[in-house]
């Protein structure tokens, strides 16, 4: 097996094992969307006009939830001083070990989104479109955070410090992930405009976090 | 003296102790001009006294980029070349660009009042300009955060590069965003749709804006040299002691 596939097996194993909290995200998601409709009131339609705004607001800061875990574990265990002297580029284990984080915290966040979208009262068309900017912009979070995680990693205190250093980060793909499903909704933007400029922070993002996240990673450790 | 003399802190401080008081000194006249020159710069037709507002505002928004884009430059020499003056032009830009970004802010806000009638709206510009301020202070925030200054710059350099690939990024969504309000800006910088009775003194006053930024960036980065030097001798001190 390749190293990076070894690191990739090796943390999604540890996510699902007990102590690995991979399923928290989508809890804290489901409490978020729930508290809601208490700050707003019950009002279906309003609730329904912006269910996508609080649903990708509630994904973003499921995200951030468990961003502090990608590296911290690893840091304090050693692993990451023995994944910085291995032979495997640093920049594709980067990669590898957010592609995990991404299947243990996005995935579920895509799965439960349509569920959890039918307490807001969204019909299946919204619900689509919501699932479709799930699967395109919740990489894009999981890859601008693993910039912050790899900046923060060696903090005490890094976890306040990290949602405040990644969030600014994050307006571009919360802007067009929530502009993409209201135009599938309510229009008058055809859906494939914000959508594909969704996809294409997702994709600049897979390029510049790995990169940016091993630099950081190497300023730190030395 | 060559310029890539300066590089070594202590001619740079040398150099800093002459400069900052002529610097000082060109500022306080470039000033007095300006100020001179807005206040007898005749009011707007329709905005009234409120315009000279502007002669802050516009200044604010220029420096604040401008100190990120110097930032931007300081990163890569803390990154390439692991120079400690660049971590110190880092460390001793972001307040400075911080506060210049607020003070954007602030006097847009107190324009927005008379002419919007409101201090906030969710404009495109004023959006990007707020999370502008929000990134400098999450990057003064890391800096207080990492305690060995030269671990703290490398970590913000990271963040300042990131920020500056993403800064456009945020201010062209942000415009795509709303577009609602006020879609042509107060100011465009090719513009000729401010009169040059405007448009002189606001060039004379960002030009001493500019100079006072300078200003403060010398002193600010010799405070902090000093106070490197001082953080220095102060662990050659306790070690020893023990």
């Amino acid at each position: 097996m390749s190293p990076l596939a070894a690191i990739l097996f090796r943390d999604l194993r540890i996510a699902v094992r007990v102590g690995g909290g991979a399923l928290i995200g989508v809890l804290f998601f489901l409490v978020v969307v729930t508290l809601t409709p208490f700050a707003l009131g019950p009002d279906i339609a309003l609730l329904q006009r912006i269910g996508p705004a609080i649903l990708w607001l509630a994904a973003l800061l499921a995200s951030l939830l468990a961003l502090d875990r990608l590296f911290a574990a690893d840091h304090q265990d050693g692993s990451l001083d023995l994944i910085l002297m291995g032979r495997a580029p640093l920049e594709l284990v980067v990669a590898a070990k957010a592609l995990a984080h991404w299947l243990t915290t996005g995935l579920p966040l895509i799965i439960a989104a349509p569920l959890i979208g039918l307490l807001l009262n969204l019909d299946g068309r919204a619900e689509a479109a919501l699932v479709l900017t799930f699967l395109v912009g919740t990489p894009a979070l999981t890859f601008i955070g693993l910039i912050g995680a790899a900046i923060a990693v060696t903090l005490r205190r890094g976890g306040l410090l990290l949602a405040v250093l990644v969030l600014p980060l994050t307006v571009p793909v919360l802007i067009f992930g929530v502009a993409a499903a209201n135009a599938a909704m309510v229009g008058p933007v055809p859906f494939g405009t914000p959508f594909t400029i969704l996809c294409a922070l997702t994709l600049a993002s897979l390029v510049v976090g790995p990169f940016a996240a091993a630099a950081a990673l190497r300023q730190e450790m030395e | 003296m060559a310029v890539i003399d300066l590089a070594n802190p202590t001619r740079f401080l040398q150099f800093a102790n002459r400069a900052i008081p002529w610097l000082g000194g060109v500022t306080v006249v470039v000033f007095a001009f300006a100020i001179n020159q807005a206040m007898v710069a005749p009011d707007d037709y329709q905005q009234g006294a409120t315009v000279k507002i502007m002669f802050l505002h516009v200044p604010g928004a220029w420096l604040g980029m401008l100190a990120w884009g110097l930032m931007t430059i300081a990163a890569l020499g803390t990154l390439v070349w692991r120079h400690p003056l660049a971590d110190v032009t880092a460390k001793a830009a972001a307040p400075i660009g911080a506060a210049f970004t607020l003070m954007c802010l602030v006097t847009g806000s107190l324009w927005g009042r008379p002419m919007w009638g409101t201090y906030w709206v969710w404009d495109a510009r004023l959006t990007s300009e707020l999370i502008l301020f929000l990134l400098y202070l999450g990057v003064i925030a890391l800096w207080r955060t990492v305690e060995d200054p030269s671990r703290a710059a490398r970590a913000v350099a990271i963040l300042t590069l990131v920020g500056a690939i993403d800064l456009p990024i945020i201010k062209f969504s942000v415009d795509w965003w709303n577009t609602l309000h006020q879609p042509a800006s107060v100011f465009r910088l090719a513009a000729p749709t401010i009169d040059p009775s405007i448009l002189i003194p606001l060039l004379i006053m960002t030009a001493a804006f500019t100079l006072l930024f300078a200003t403060l960036l010398l002193a600010a980065m010799r405070n902090e040299i000093l106070r490197r030097r001082v953080r220095a001798l102060r662990l050659m001190q306790a070690s020893a002691v023990s």
